[in-house]
């Protein structure tokens, strides 16, 4: 960290905006030694002692800084698609400062040794926090449990098959057990992969005009109930990784009325993108779980809304043009999303789904407190982790332009609101505009 | 060595269930005594002259096998060795018609070994002469309680009031529940120590304390009993790995000094040195592991004369 780092940051003239306390107020935040040290309408200019760098916010938002629960980076042994340098890149532009990698890497992430890699590459070579999940199970092959213990003690900060469901029940039942002991998270991507079979997009009407295979929201809604009976039979920590329909609702709903405590993410994709969006076959549509029916997704923004879905993650999975420009059927599932995830998620403030404070809730504070990360919150003593941010600022969204290693941006093209000014992780600026 | 004929009332040893303190001190007692006999230069008694005494191994088991062996060898007994491949043969059927038959030949008691809980219990109903559980599956295992609770008492002069921590693969361990319902009958505080999915369901409901992390466990412990951890539970089926088990799970001498300082370790054999028990820990002052071998012999002897005074035309 250089002098100038530690000089301390005044932004002044702000729209504080603390999803953890759910309050805005026009005011300033003095940030020292990377934290957040005074806040409030008396922290002004005027205030500030000579060596202060002062920032005039002219009225933008200042909110925590996005914690991301799940993006695949490519680092190892995915360069080409994307390194935990770009990825941070990305991530500083789109405002997030804490990026949570899956172990779906070149050796996976599933011995110590390769999150002490992760973690040590991270370091040296990003410029947001980054932290790395291991997988459930060796070789992400869904059979044999991971050392949970010795990669726990490593600094893997959950545990996750990524984008592949532990289709058998006593294998994740012994895993979600042995966790437990160790009070290690346990995130579970829920797709019967023998339901789901060769169905590459949302099972119905639409997927029958395009002639393509589809995968039924059952798929999802199975193995999320299975899930649930699992939890509630070993007390494992669970989370959720992508709900993506009305049906895993209900399931979580009635799971938490019985005394379950379960939580829930789903993806940007999945709240902002509706089936329809596939129309012209556009493979950096392709992901998953498939986009769901405009219904699910108003579902969806509503269980954002009531506390039912916890988080808003990117699920960010860069895929270069080989895989991706490949007839529908045949392209990687996977877009990338940590540069958009703000912004298109200011869709629903603008639309009049969301409140501000309750997006940047899913974006920000119920991440951290899932994790058991320090962010997420705009208080005394907090890390700072901080962005600057105009909602309203209308742009026409290039992918060419965008700093990830890949292009396969579902929203290329897209009319966006919202643009970040400054990003500062620990107390230090990492994306200006 | 007569003794009266009350001083071990049952007909079959086929578990510590069902046992009284009484039952279990008389058969200590007796025991006791075999190991000073062992000792001595001349060991063999005929106690059991002209009794047949037939060894029934459906799995293997070189150390069981031959303590019981010699148990009965030392009492004058005639020993015939069987070894039954089970996985060779249908259950069930063949185990009763392996009973029908050899009771047939008149033996005075069989000890038998099982892979499958319960069999042993099925054996005994269809046979004329007294049984021994030399360990059915998961079941119960009562001769290595019997011999675990000899060395516990002569090295500590007492069983009551102890705190005795079992760490494990509490799951499959037929030691395990034998050790457990015996320390309770005889007034020992019993721990369990293991990962959540080497434990059983319900486990907290027999009369014990469960306990997933060793340190908190093995605190101020009197004595501690690892349990062999066997190969199929290793490599993520129940446990991710032995270098993790051993981490978490395995005793070394740091782990060991949260227990009292003269506090004793214990194994039932054949020992995993590196995964469940660091070599320091097995060959070191606290272990009472060889003491167990010798133990175990004199319980069995003092098994087989007991049963033996049971039998019709004594």
């Amino acid at each position: 960290m250089s002098e100038k780092d530690h000089r301390p940051l005044l932004l002044a003239n702000a729209l504080l905006t603390d999803p953890a306390s759910r309050t805005q107020s026009r005011g300033g935040l003095l940030i020292a030694w990377g934290v957040i040290a005074e806040i409030g309408a008396a922290v002004t200019p005027a205030s500030a002692g000579p060596d202060v760098e002062v920032v005039d916010c002219g009225g933008q938002v200042v909110a925590p800084g996005l914690i991301d629960m799940r993006a695949v980076t490519g680092e190892p042994g995915a360069e080409h698609r994307e390194t935990l340098a770009t990825a941070s890149q990305a991530a500083a532009a789109g405002g997030v400062t804490t990026i949570v990698c899956t172990p779906e890497t070149h050796p996976p992430i599933d011995d110590p040794a390769v999150v002490d890699f992760v973690l040590r590459r991270a370091r040296d070579t990003a410029i947001v926090r980054i932290h790395a999940m291991a997988a459930l199970t060796k070789g992400l092959k869904g059979q044999e449990m991971t050392e949970i213990g010795l990669l726990s003690e490593a600094g893997a900060l959950a545990f996750t098959d990524g984008a592949r469901s532990i289709m058998n029940a006593r294998v994740l039942r012994r895993t979600m057990t042995y966790a437990r002991d160790f009070d290690a998270l346990v995130i579970h991507h829920t797709q019967d992969s023998d339901l789901a079979g060769e169905g590459v997009m949302n099972e119905g009407e639409f997927a029958s005009r395009l002639g393509l295979p589809g995968i039924p929201v059952e798929a999802e809604a199975i193995l999320l109930e299975r899930d649930m009976r699992l939890v509630a039979l070993t007390g494992a920590r669970y989370h959720a990784a992508t709900v993506t329909c009305r049906a895993s609702l209900d399931i979580l709903r009635r799971a938490r009325a019985a005394g379950i405590a379960v939580t829930a993410s789903t993806s940007i994709n999945h709240v902002t993108l509706n089936e329809n969006d596939v129309a012209g076959f556009r493979t950096f549509c392709k992901v998953s779980p498939p986009l769901r029916h405009e219904d699910d997704r108003i579902a969806l923004v509503q269980a954002i809304k009531d506390g039912v879905v916890d988080a808003i993650v990117s699920d960010h999975n860069p895929q270069d043009v080989e895989t991706k420009r490949q007839p529908f059927a045949e392209s990687a599932d996977g877009a990338i999303g940590l540069e958009t995830m703000l912004a298109a998620g200011l869709r629903l403030v603008h639309d009049g789904s969301l409140d501000l404070v309750t997006l940047l809730r899913a974006l920000s504070t119920r991440p951290a407190e899932i994790l058991r990360l320090p962010g997420g919150r705009l208080e005394k003593g907090a890390p700072a982790d901080i962005i600057v941010f105009d909602p309203d600022v209308p742009f026409v969204l290039d992918a060419a332009r965008l700093k990830s290693r890949c292009r396969n941006s579902p929203f290329d093209g897209a009319r966006l609101q919202g643009q970040v000014s400054r990003t500062i992780v620990g107390g230090s600026t990492v994306h200006q505009i | 060595m007569t003794k009266p004929a009350t001083s071990y009332p049952h007909r079959h040893l086929l578990g510590i269930e069902g046992l009284t303190e009484r039952d279990i001190v008389a058969l200590l007692d007796e025991a006791d005594e075999h190991i000073a006999f062992n000792r001595q230069v001349e060991k063999k008694s005929s106690a059991l002259r002209g009794r047949t005494q037939i060894n029934l191994f459906f799995e293997p088991s070189t150390r069981t096998q031959s303590s019981f062996e010699l148990a009965g060898k030392r009492l004058g007994a005639d020993v015939m060795n069987m070894s039954v491949s089970s996985s060779s043969v249908k259950k069930g059927e063949t185990l009763i018609d392996t009973a029908i038959t050899l009771n047939a030949m008149r033996p005075d008691v069989i000890i038998v070994r099982h892979s499958q809980a319960g069999a042993v219990h099925l054996l005994a109903r269809k046979v004329d002469c007294a049984v021994v559980n030399a360990g059915d599956g998961a079941h119960e295992h009562p001769t290595q309680a019997l011999l675990d609770a000899l060395t516990i008492r002569r090295n500590k002069g007492r069983i009551a009031g102890l705190t005795v921590a079992i760490c494990g693969d509490i799951l499959h361990s037929r030691v395990a529940r034998s050790n457990i319902l015996l320390l309770g009958t005889m007034g020992a505080q019993v721990r369990l120590i293991a990962p959540s999915t080497l434990l059983p369901a319900g486990v907290e409901r027999f009369g014990v304390s469960v306990h997933r992390n060793i340190k908190d466990g093995l605190k101020d412990a009197d004595i501690v009993m690892m349990l062999r951890l066997q190969r199929e539970r290793m490599a993520g089926a129940f446990i991710p790995s032995t270098k993790e088990y051993f981490r978490y799970f395995g005793l070394d001498e740091e782990k060991l000094r949260y227990a009292k300082p003269d506090a004793l370790v214990m194994h039932p054999g054949p020992m995993n040195r590196g995964v469940e028990i660091d070599t320091a820990v097995a060959d070191g002052a606290h272990s009472l592991i060889r003491e167990q071998v010798e133990a175990g012999v004199a319980v069995r002897m003092a098994v087989l004369e007991a049963l033996a005074r049971n039998l019709p035309n004594v």
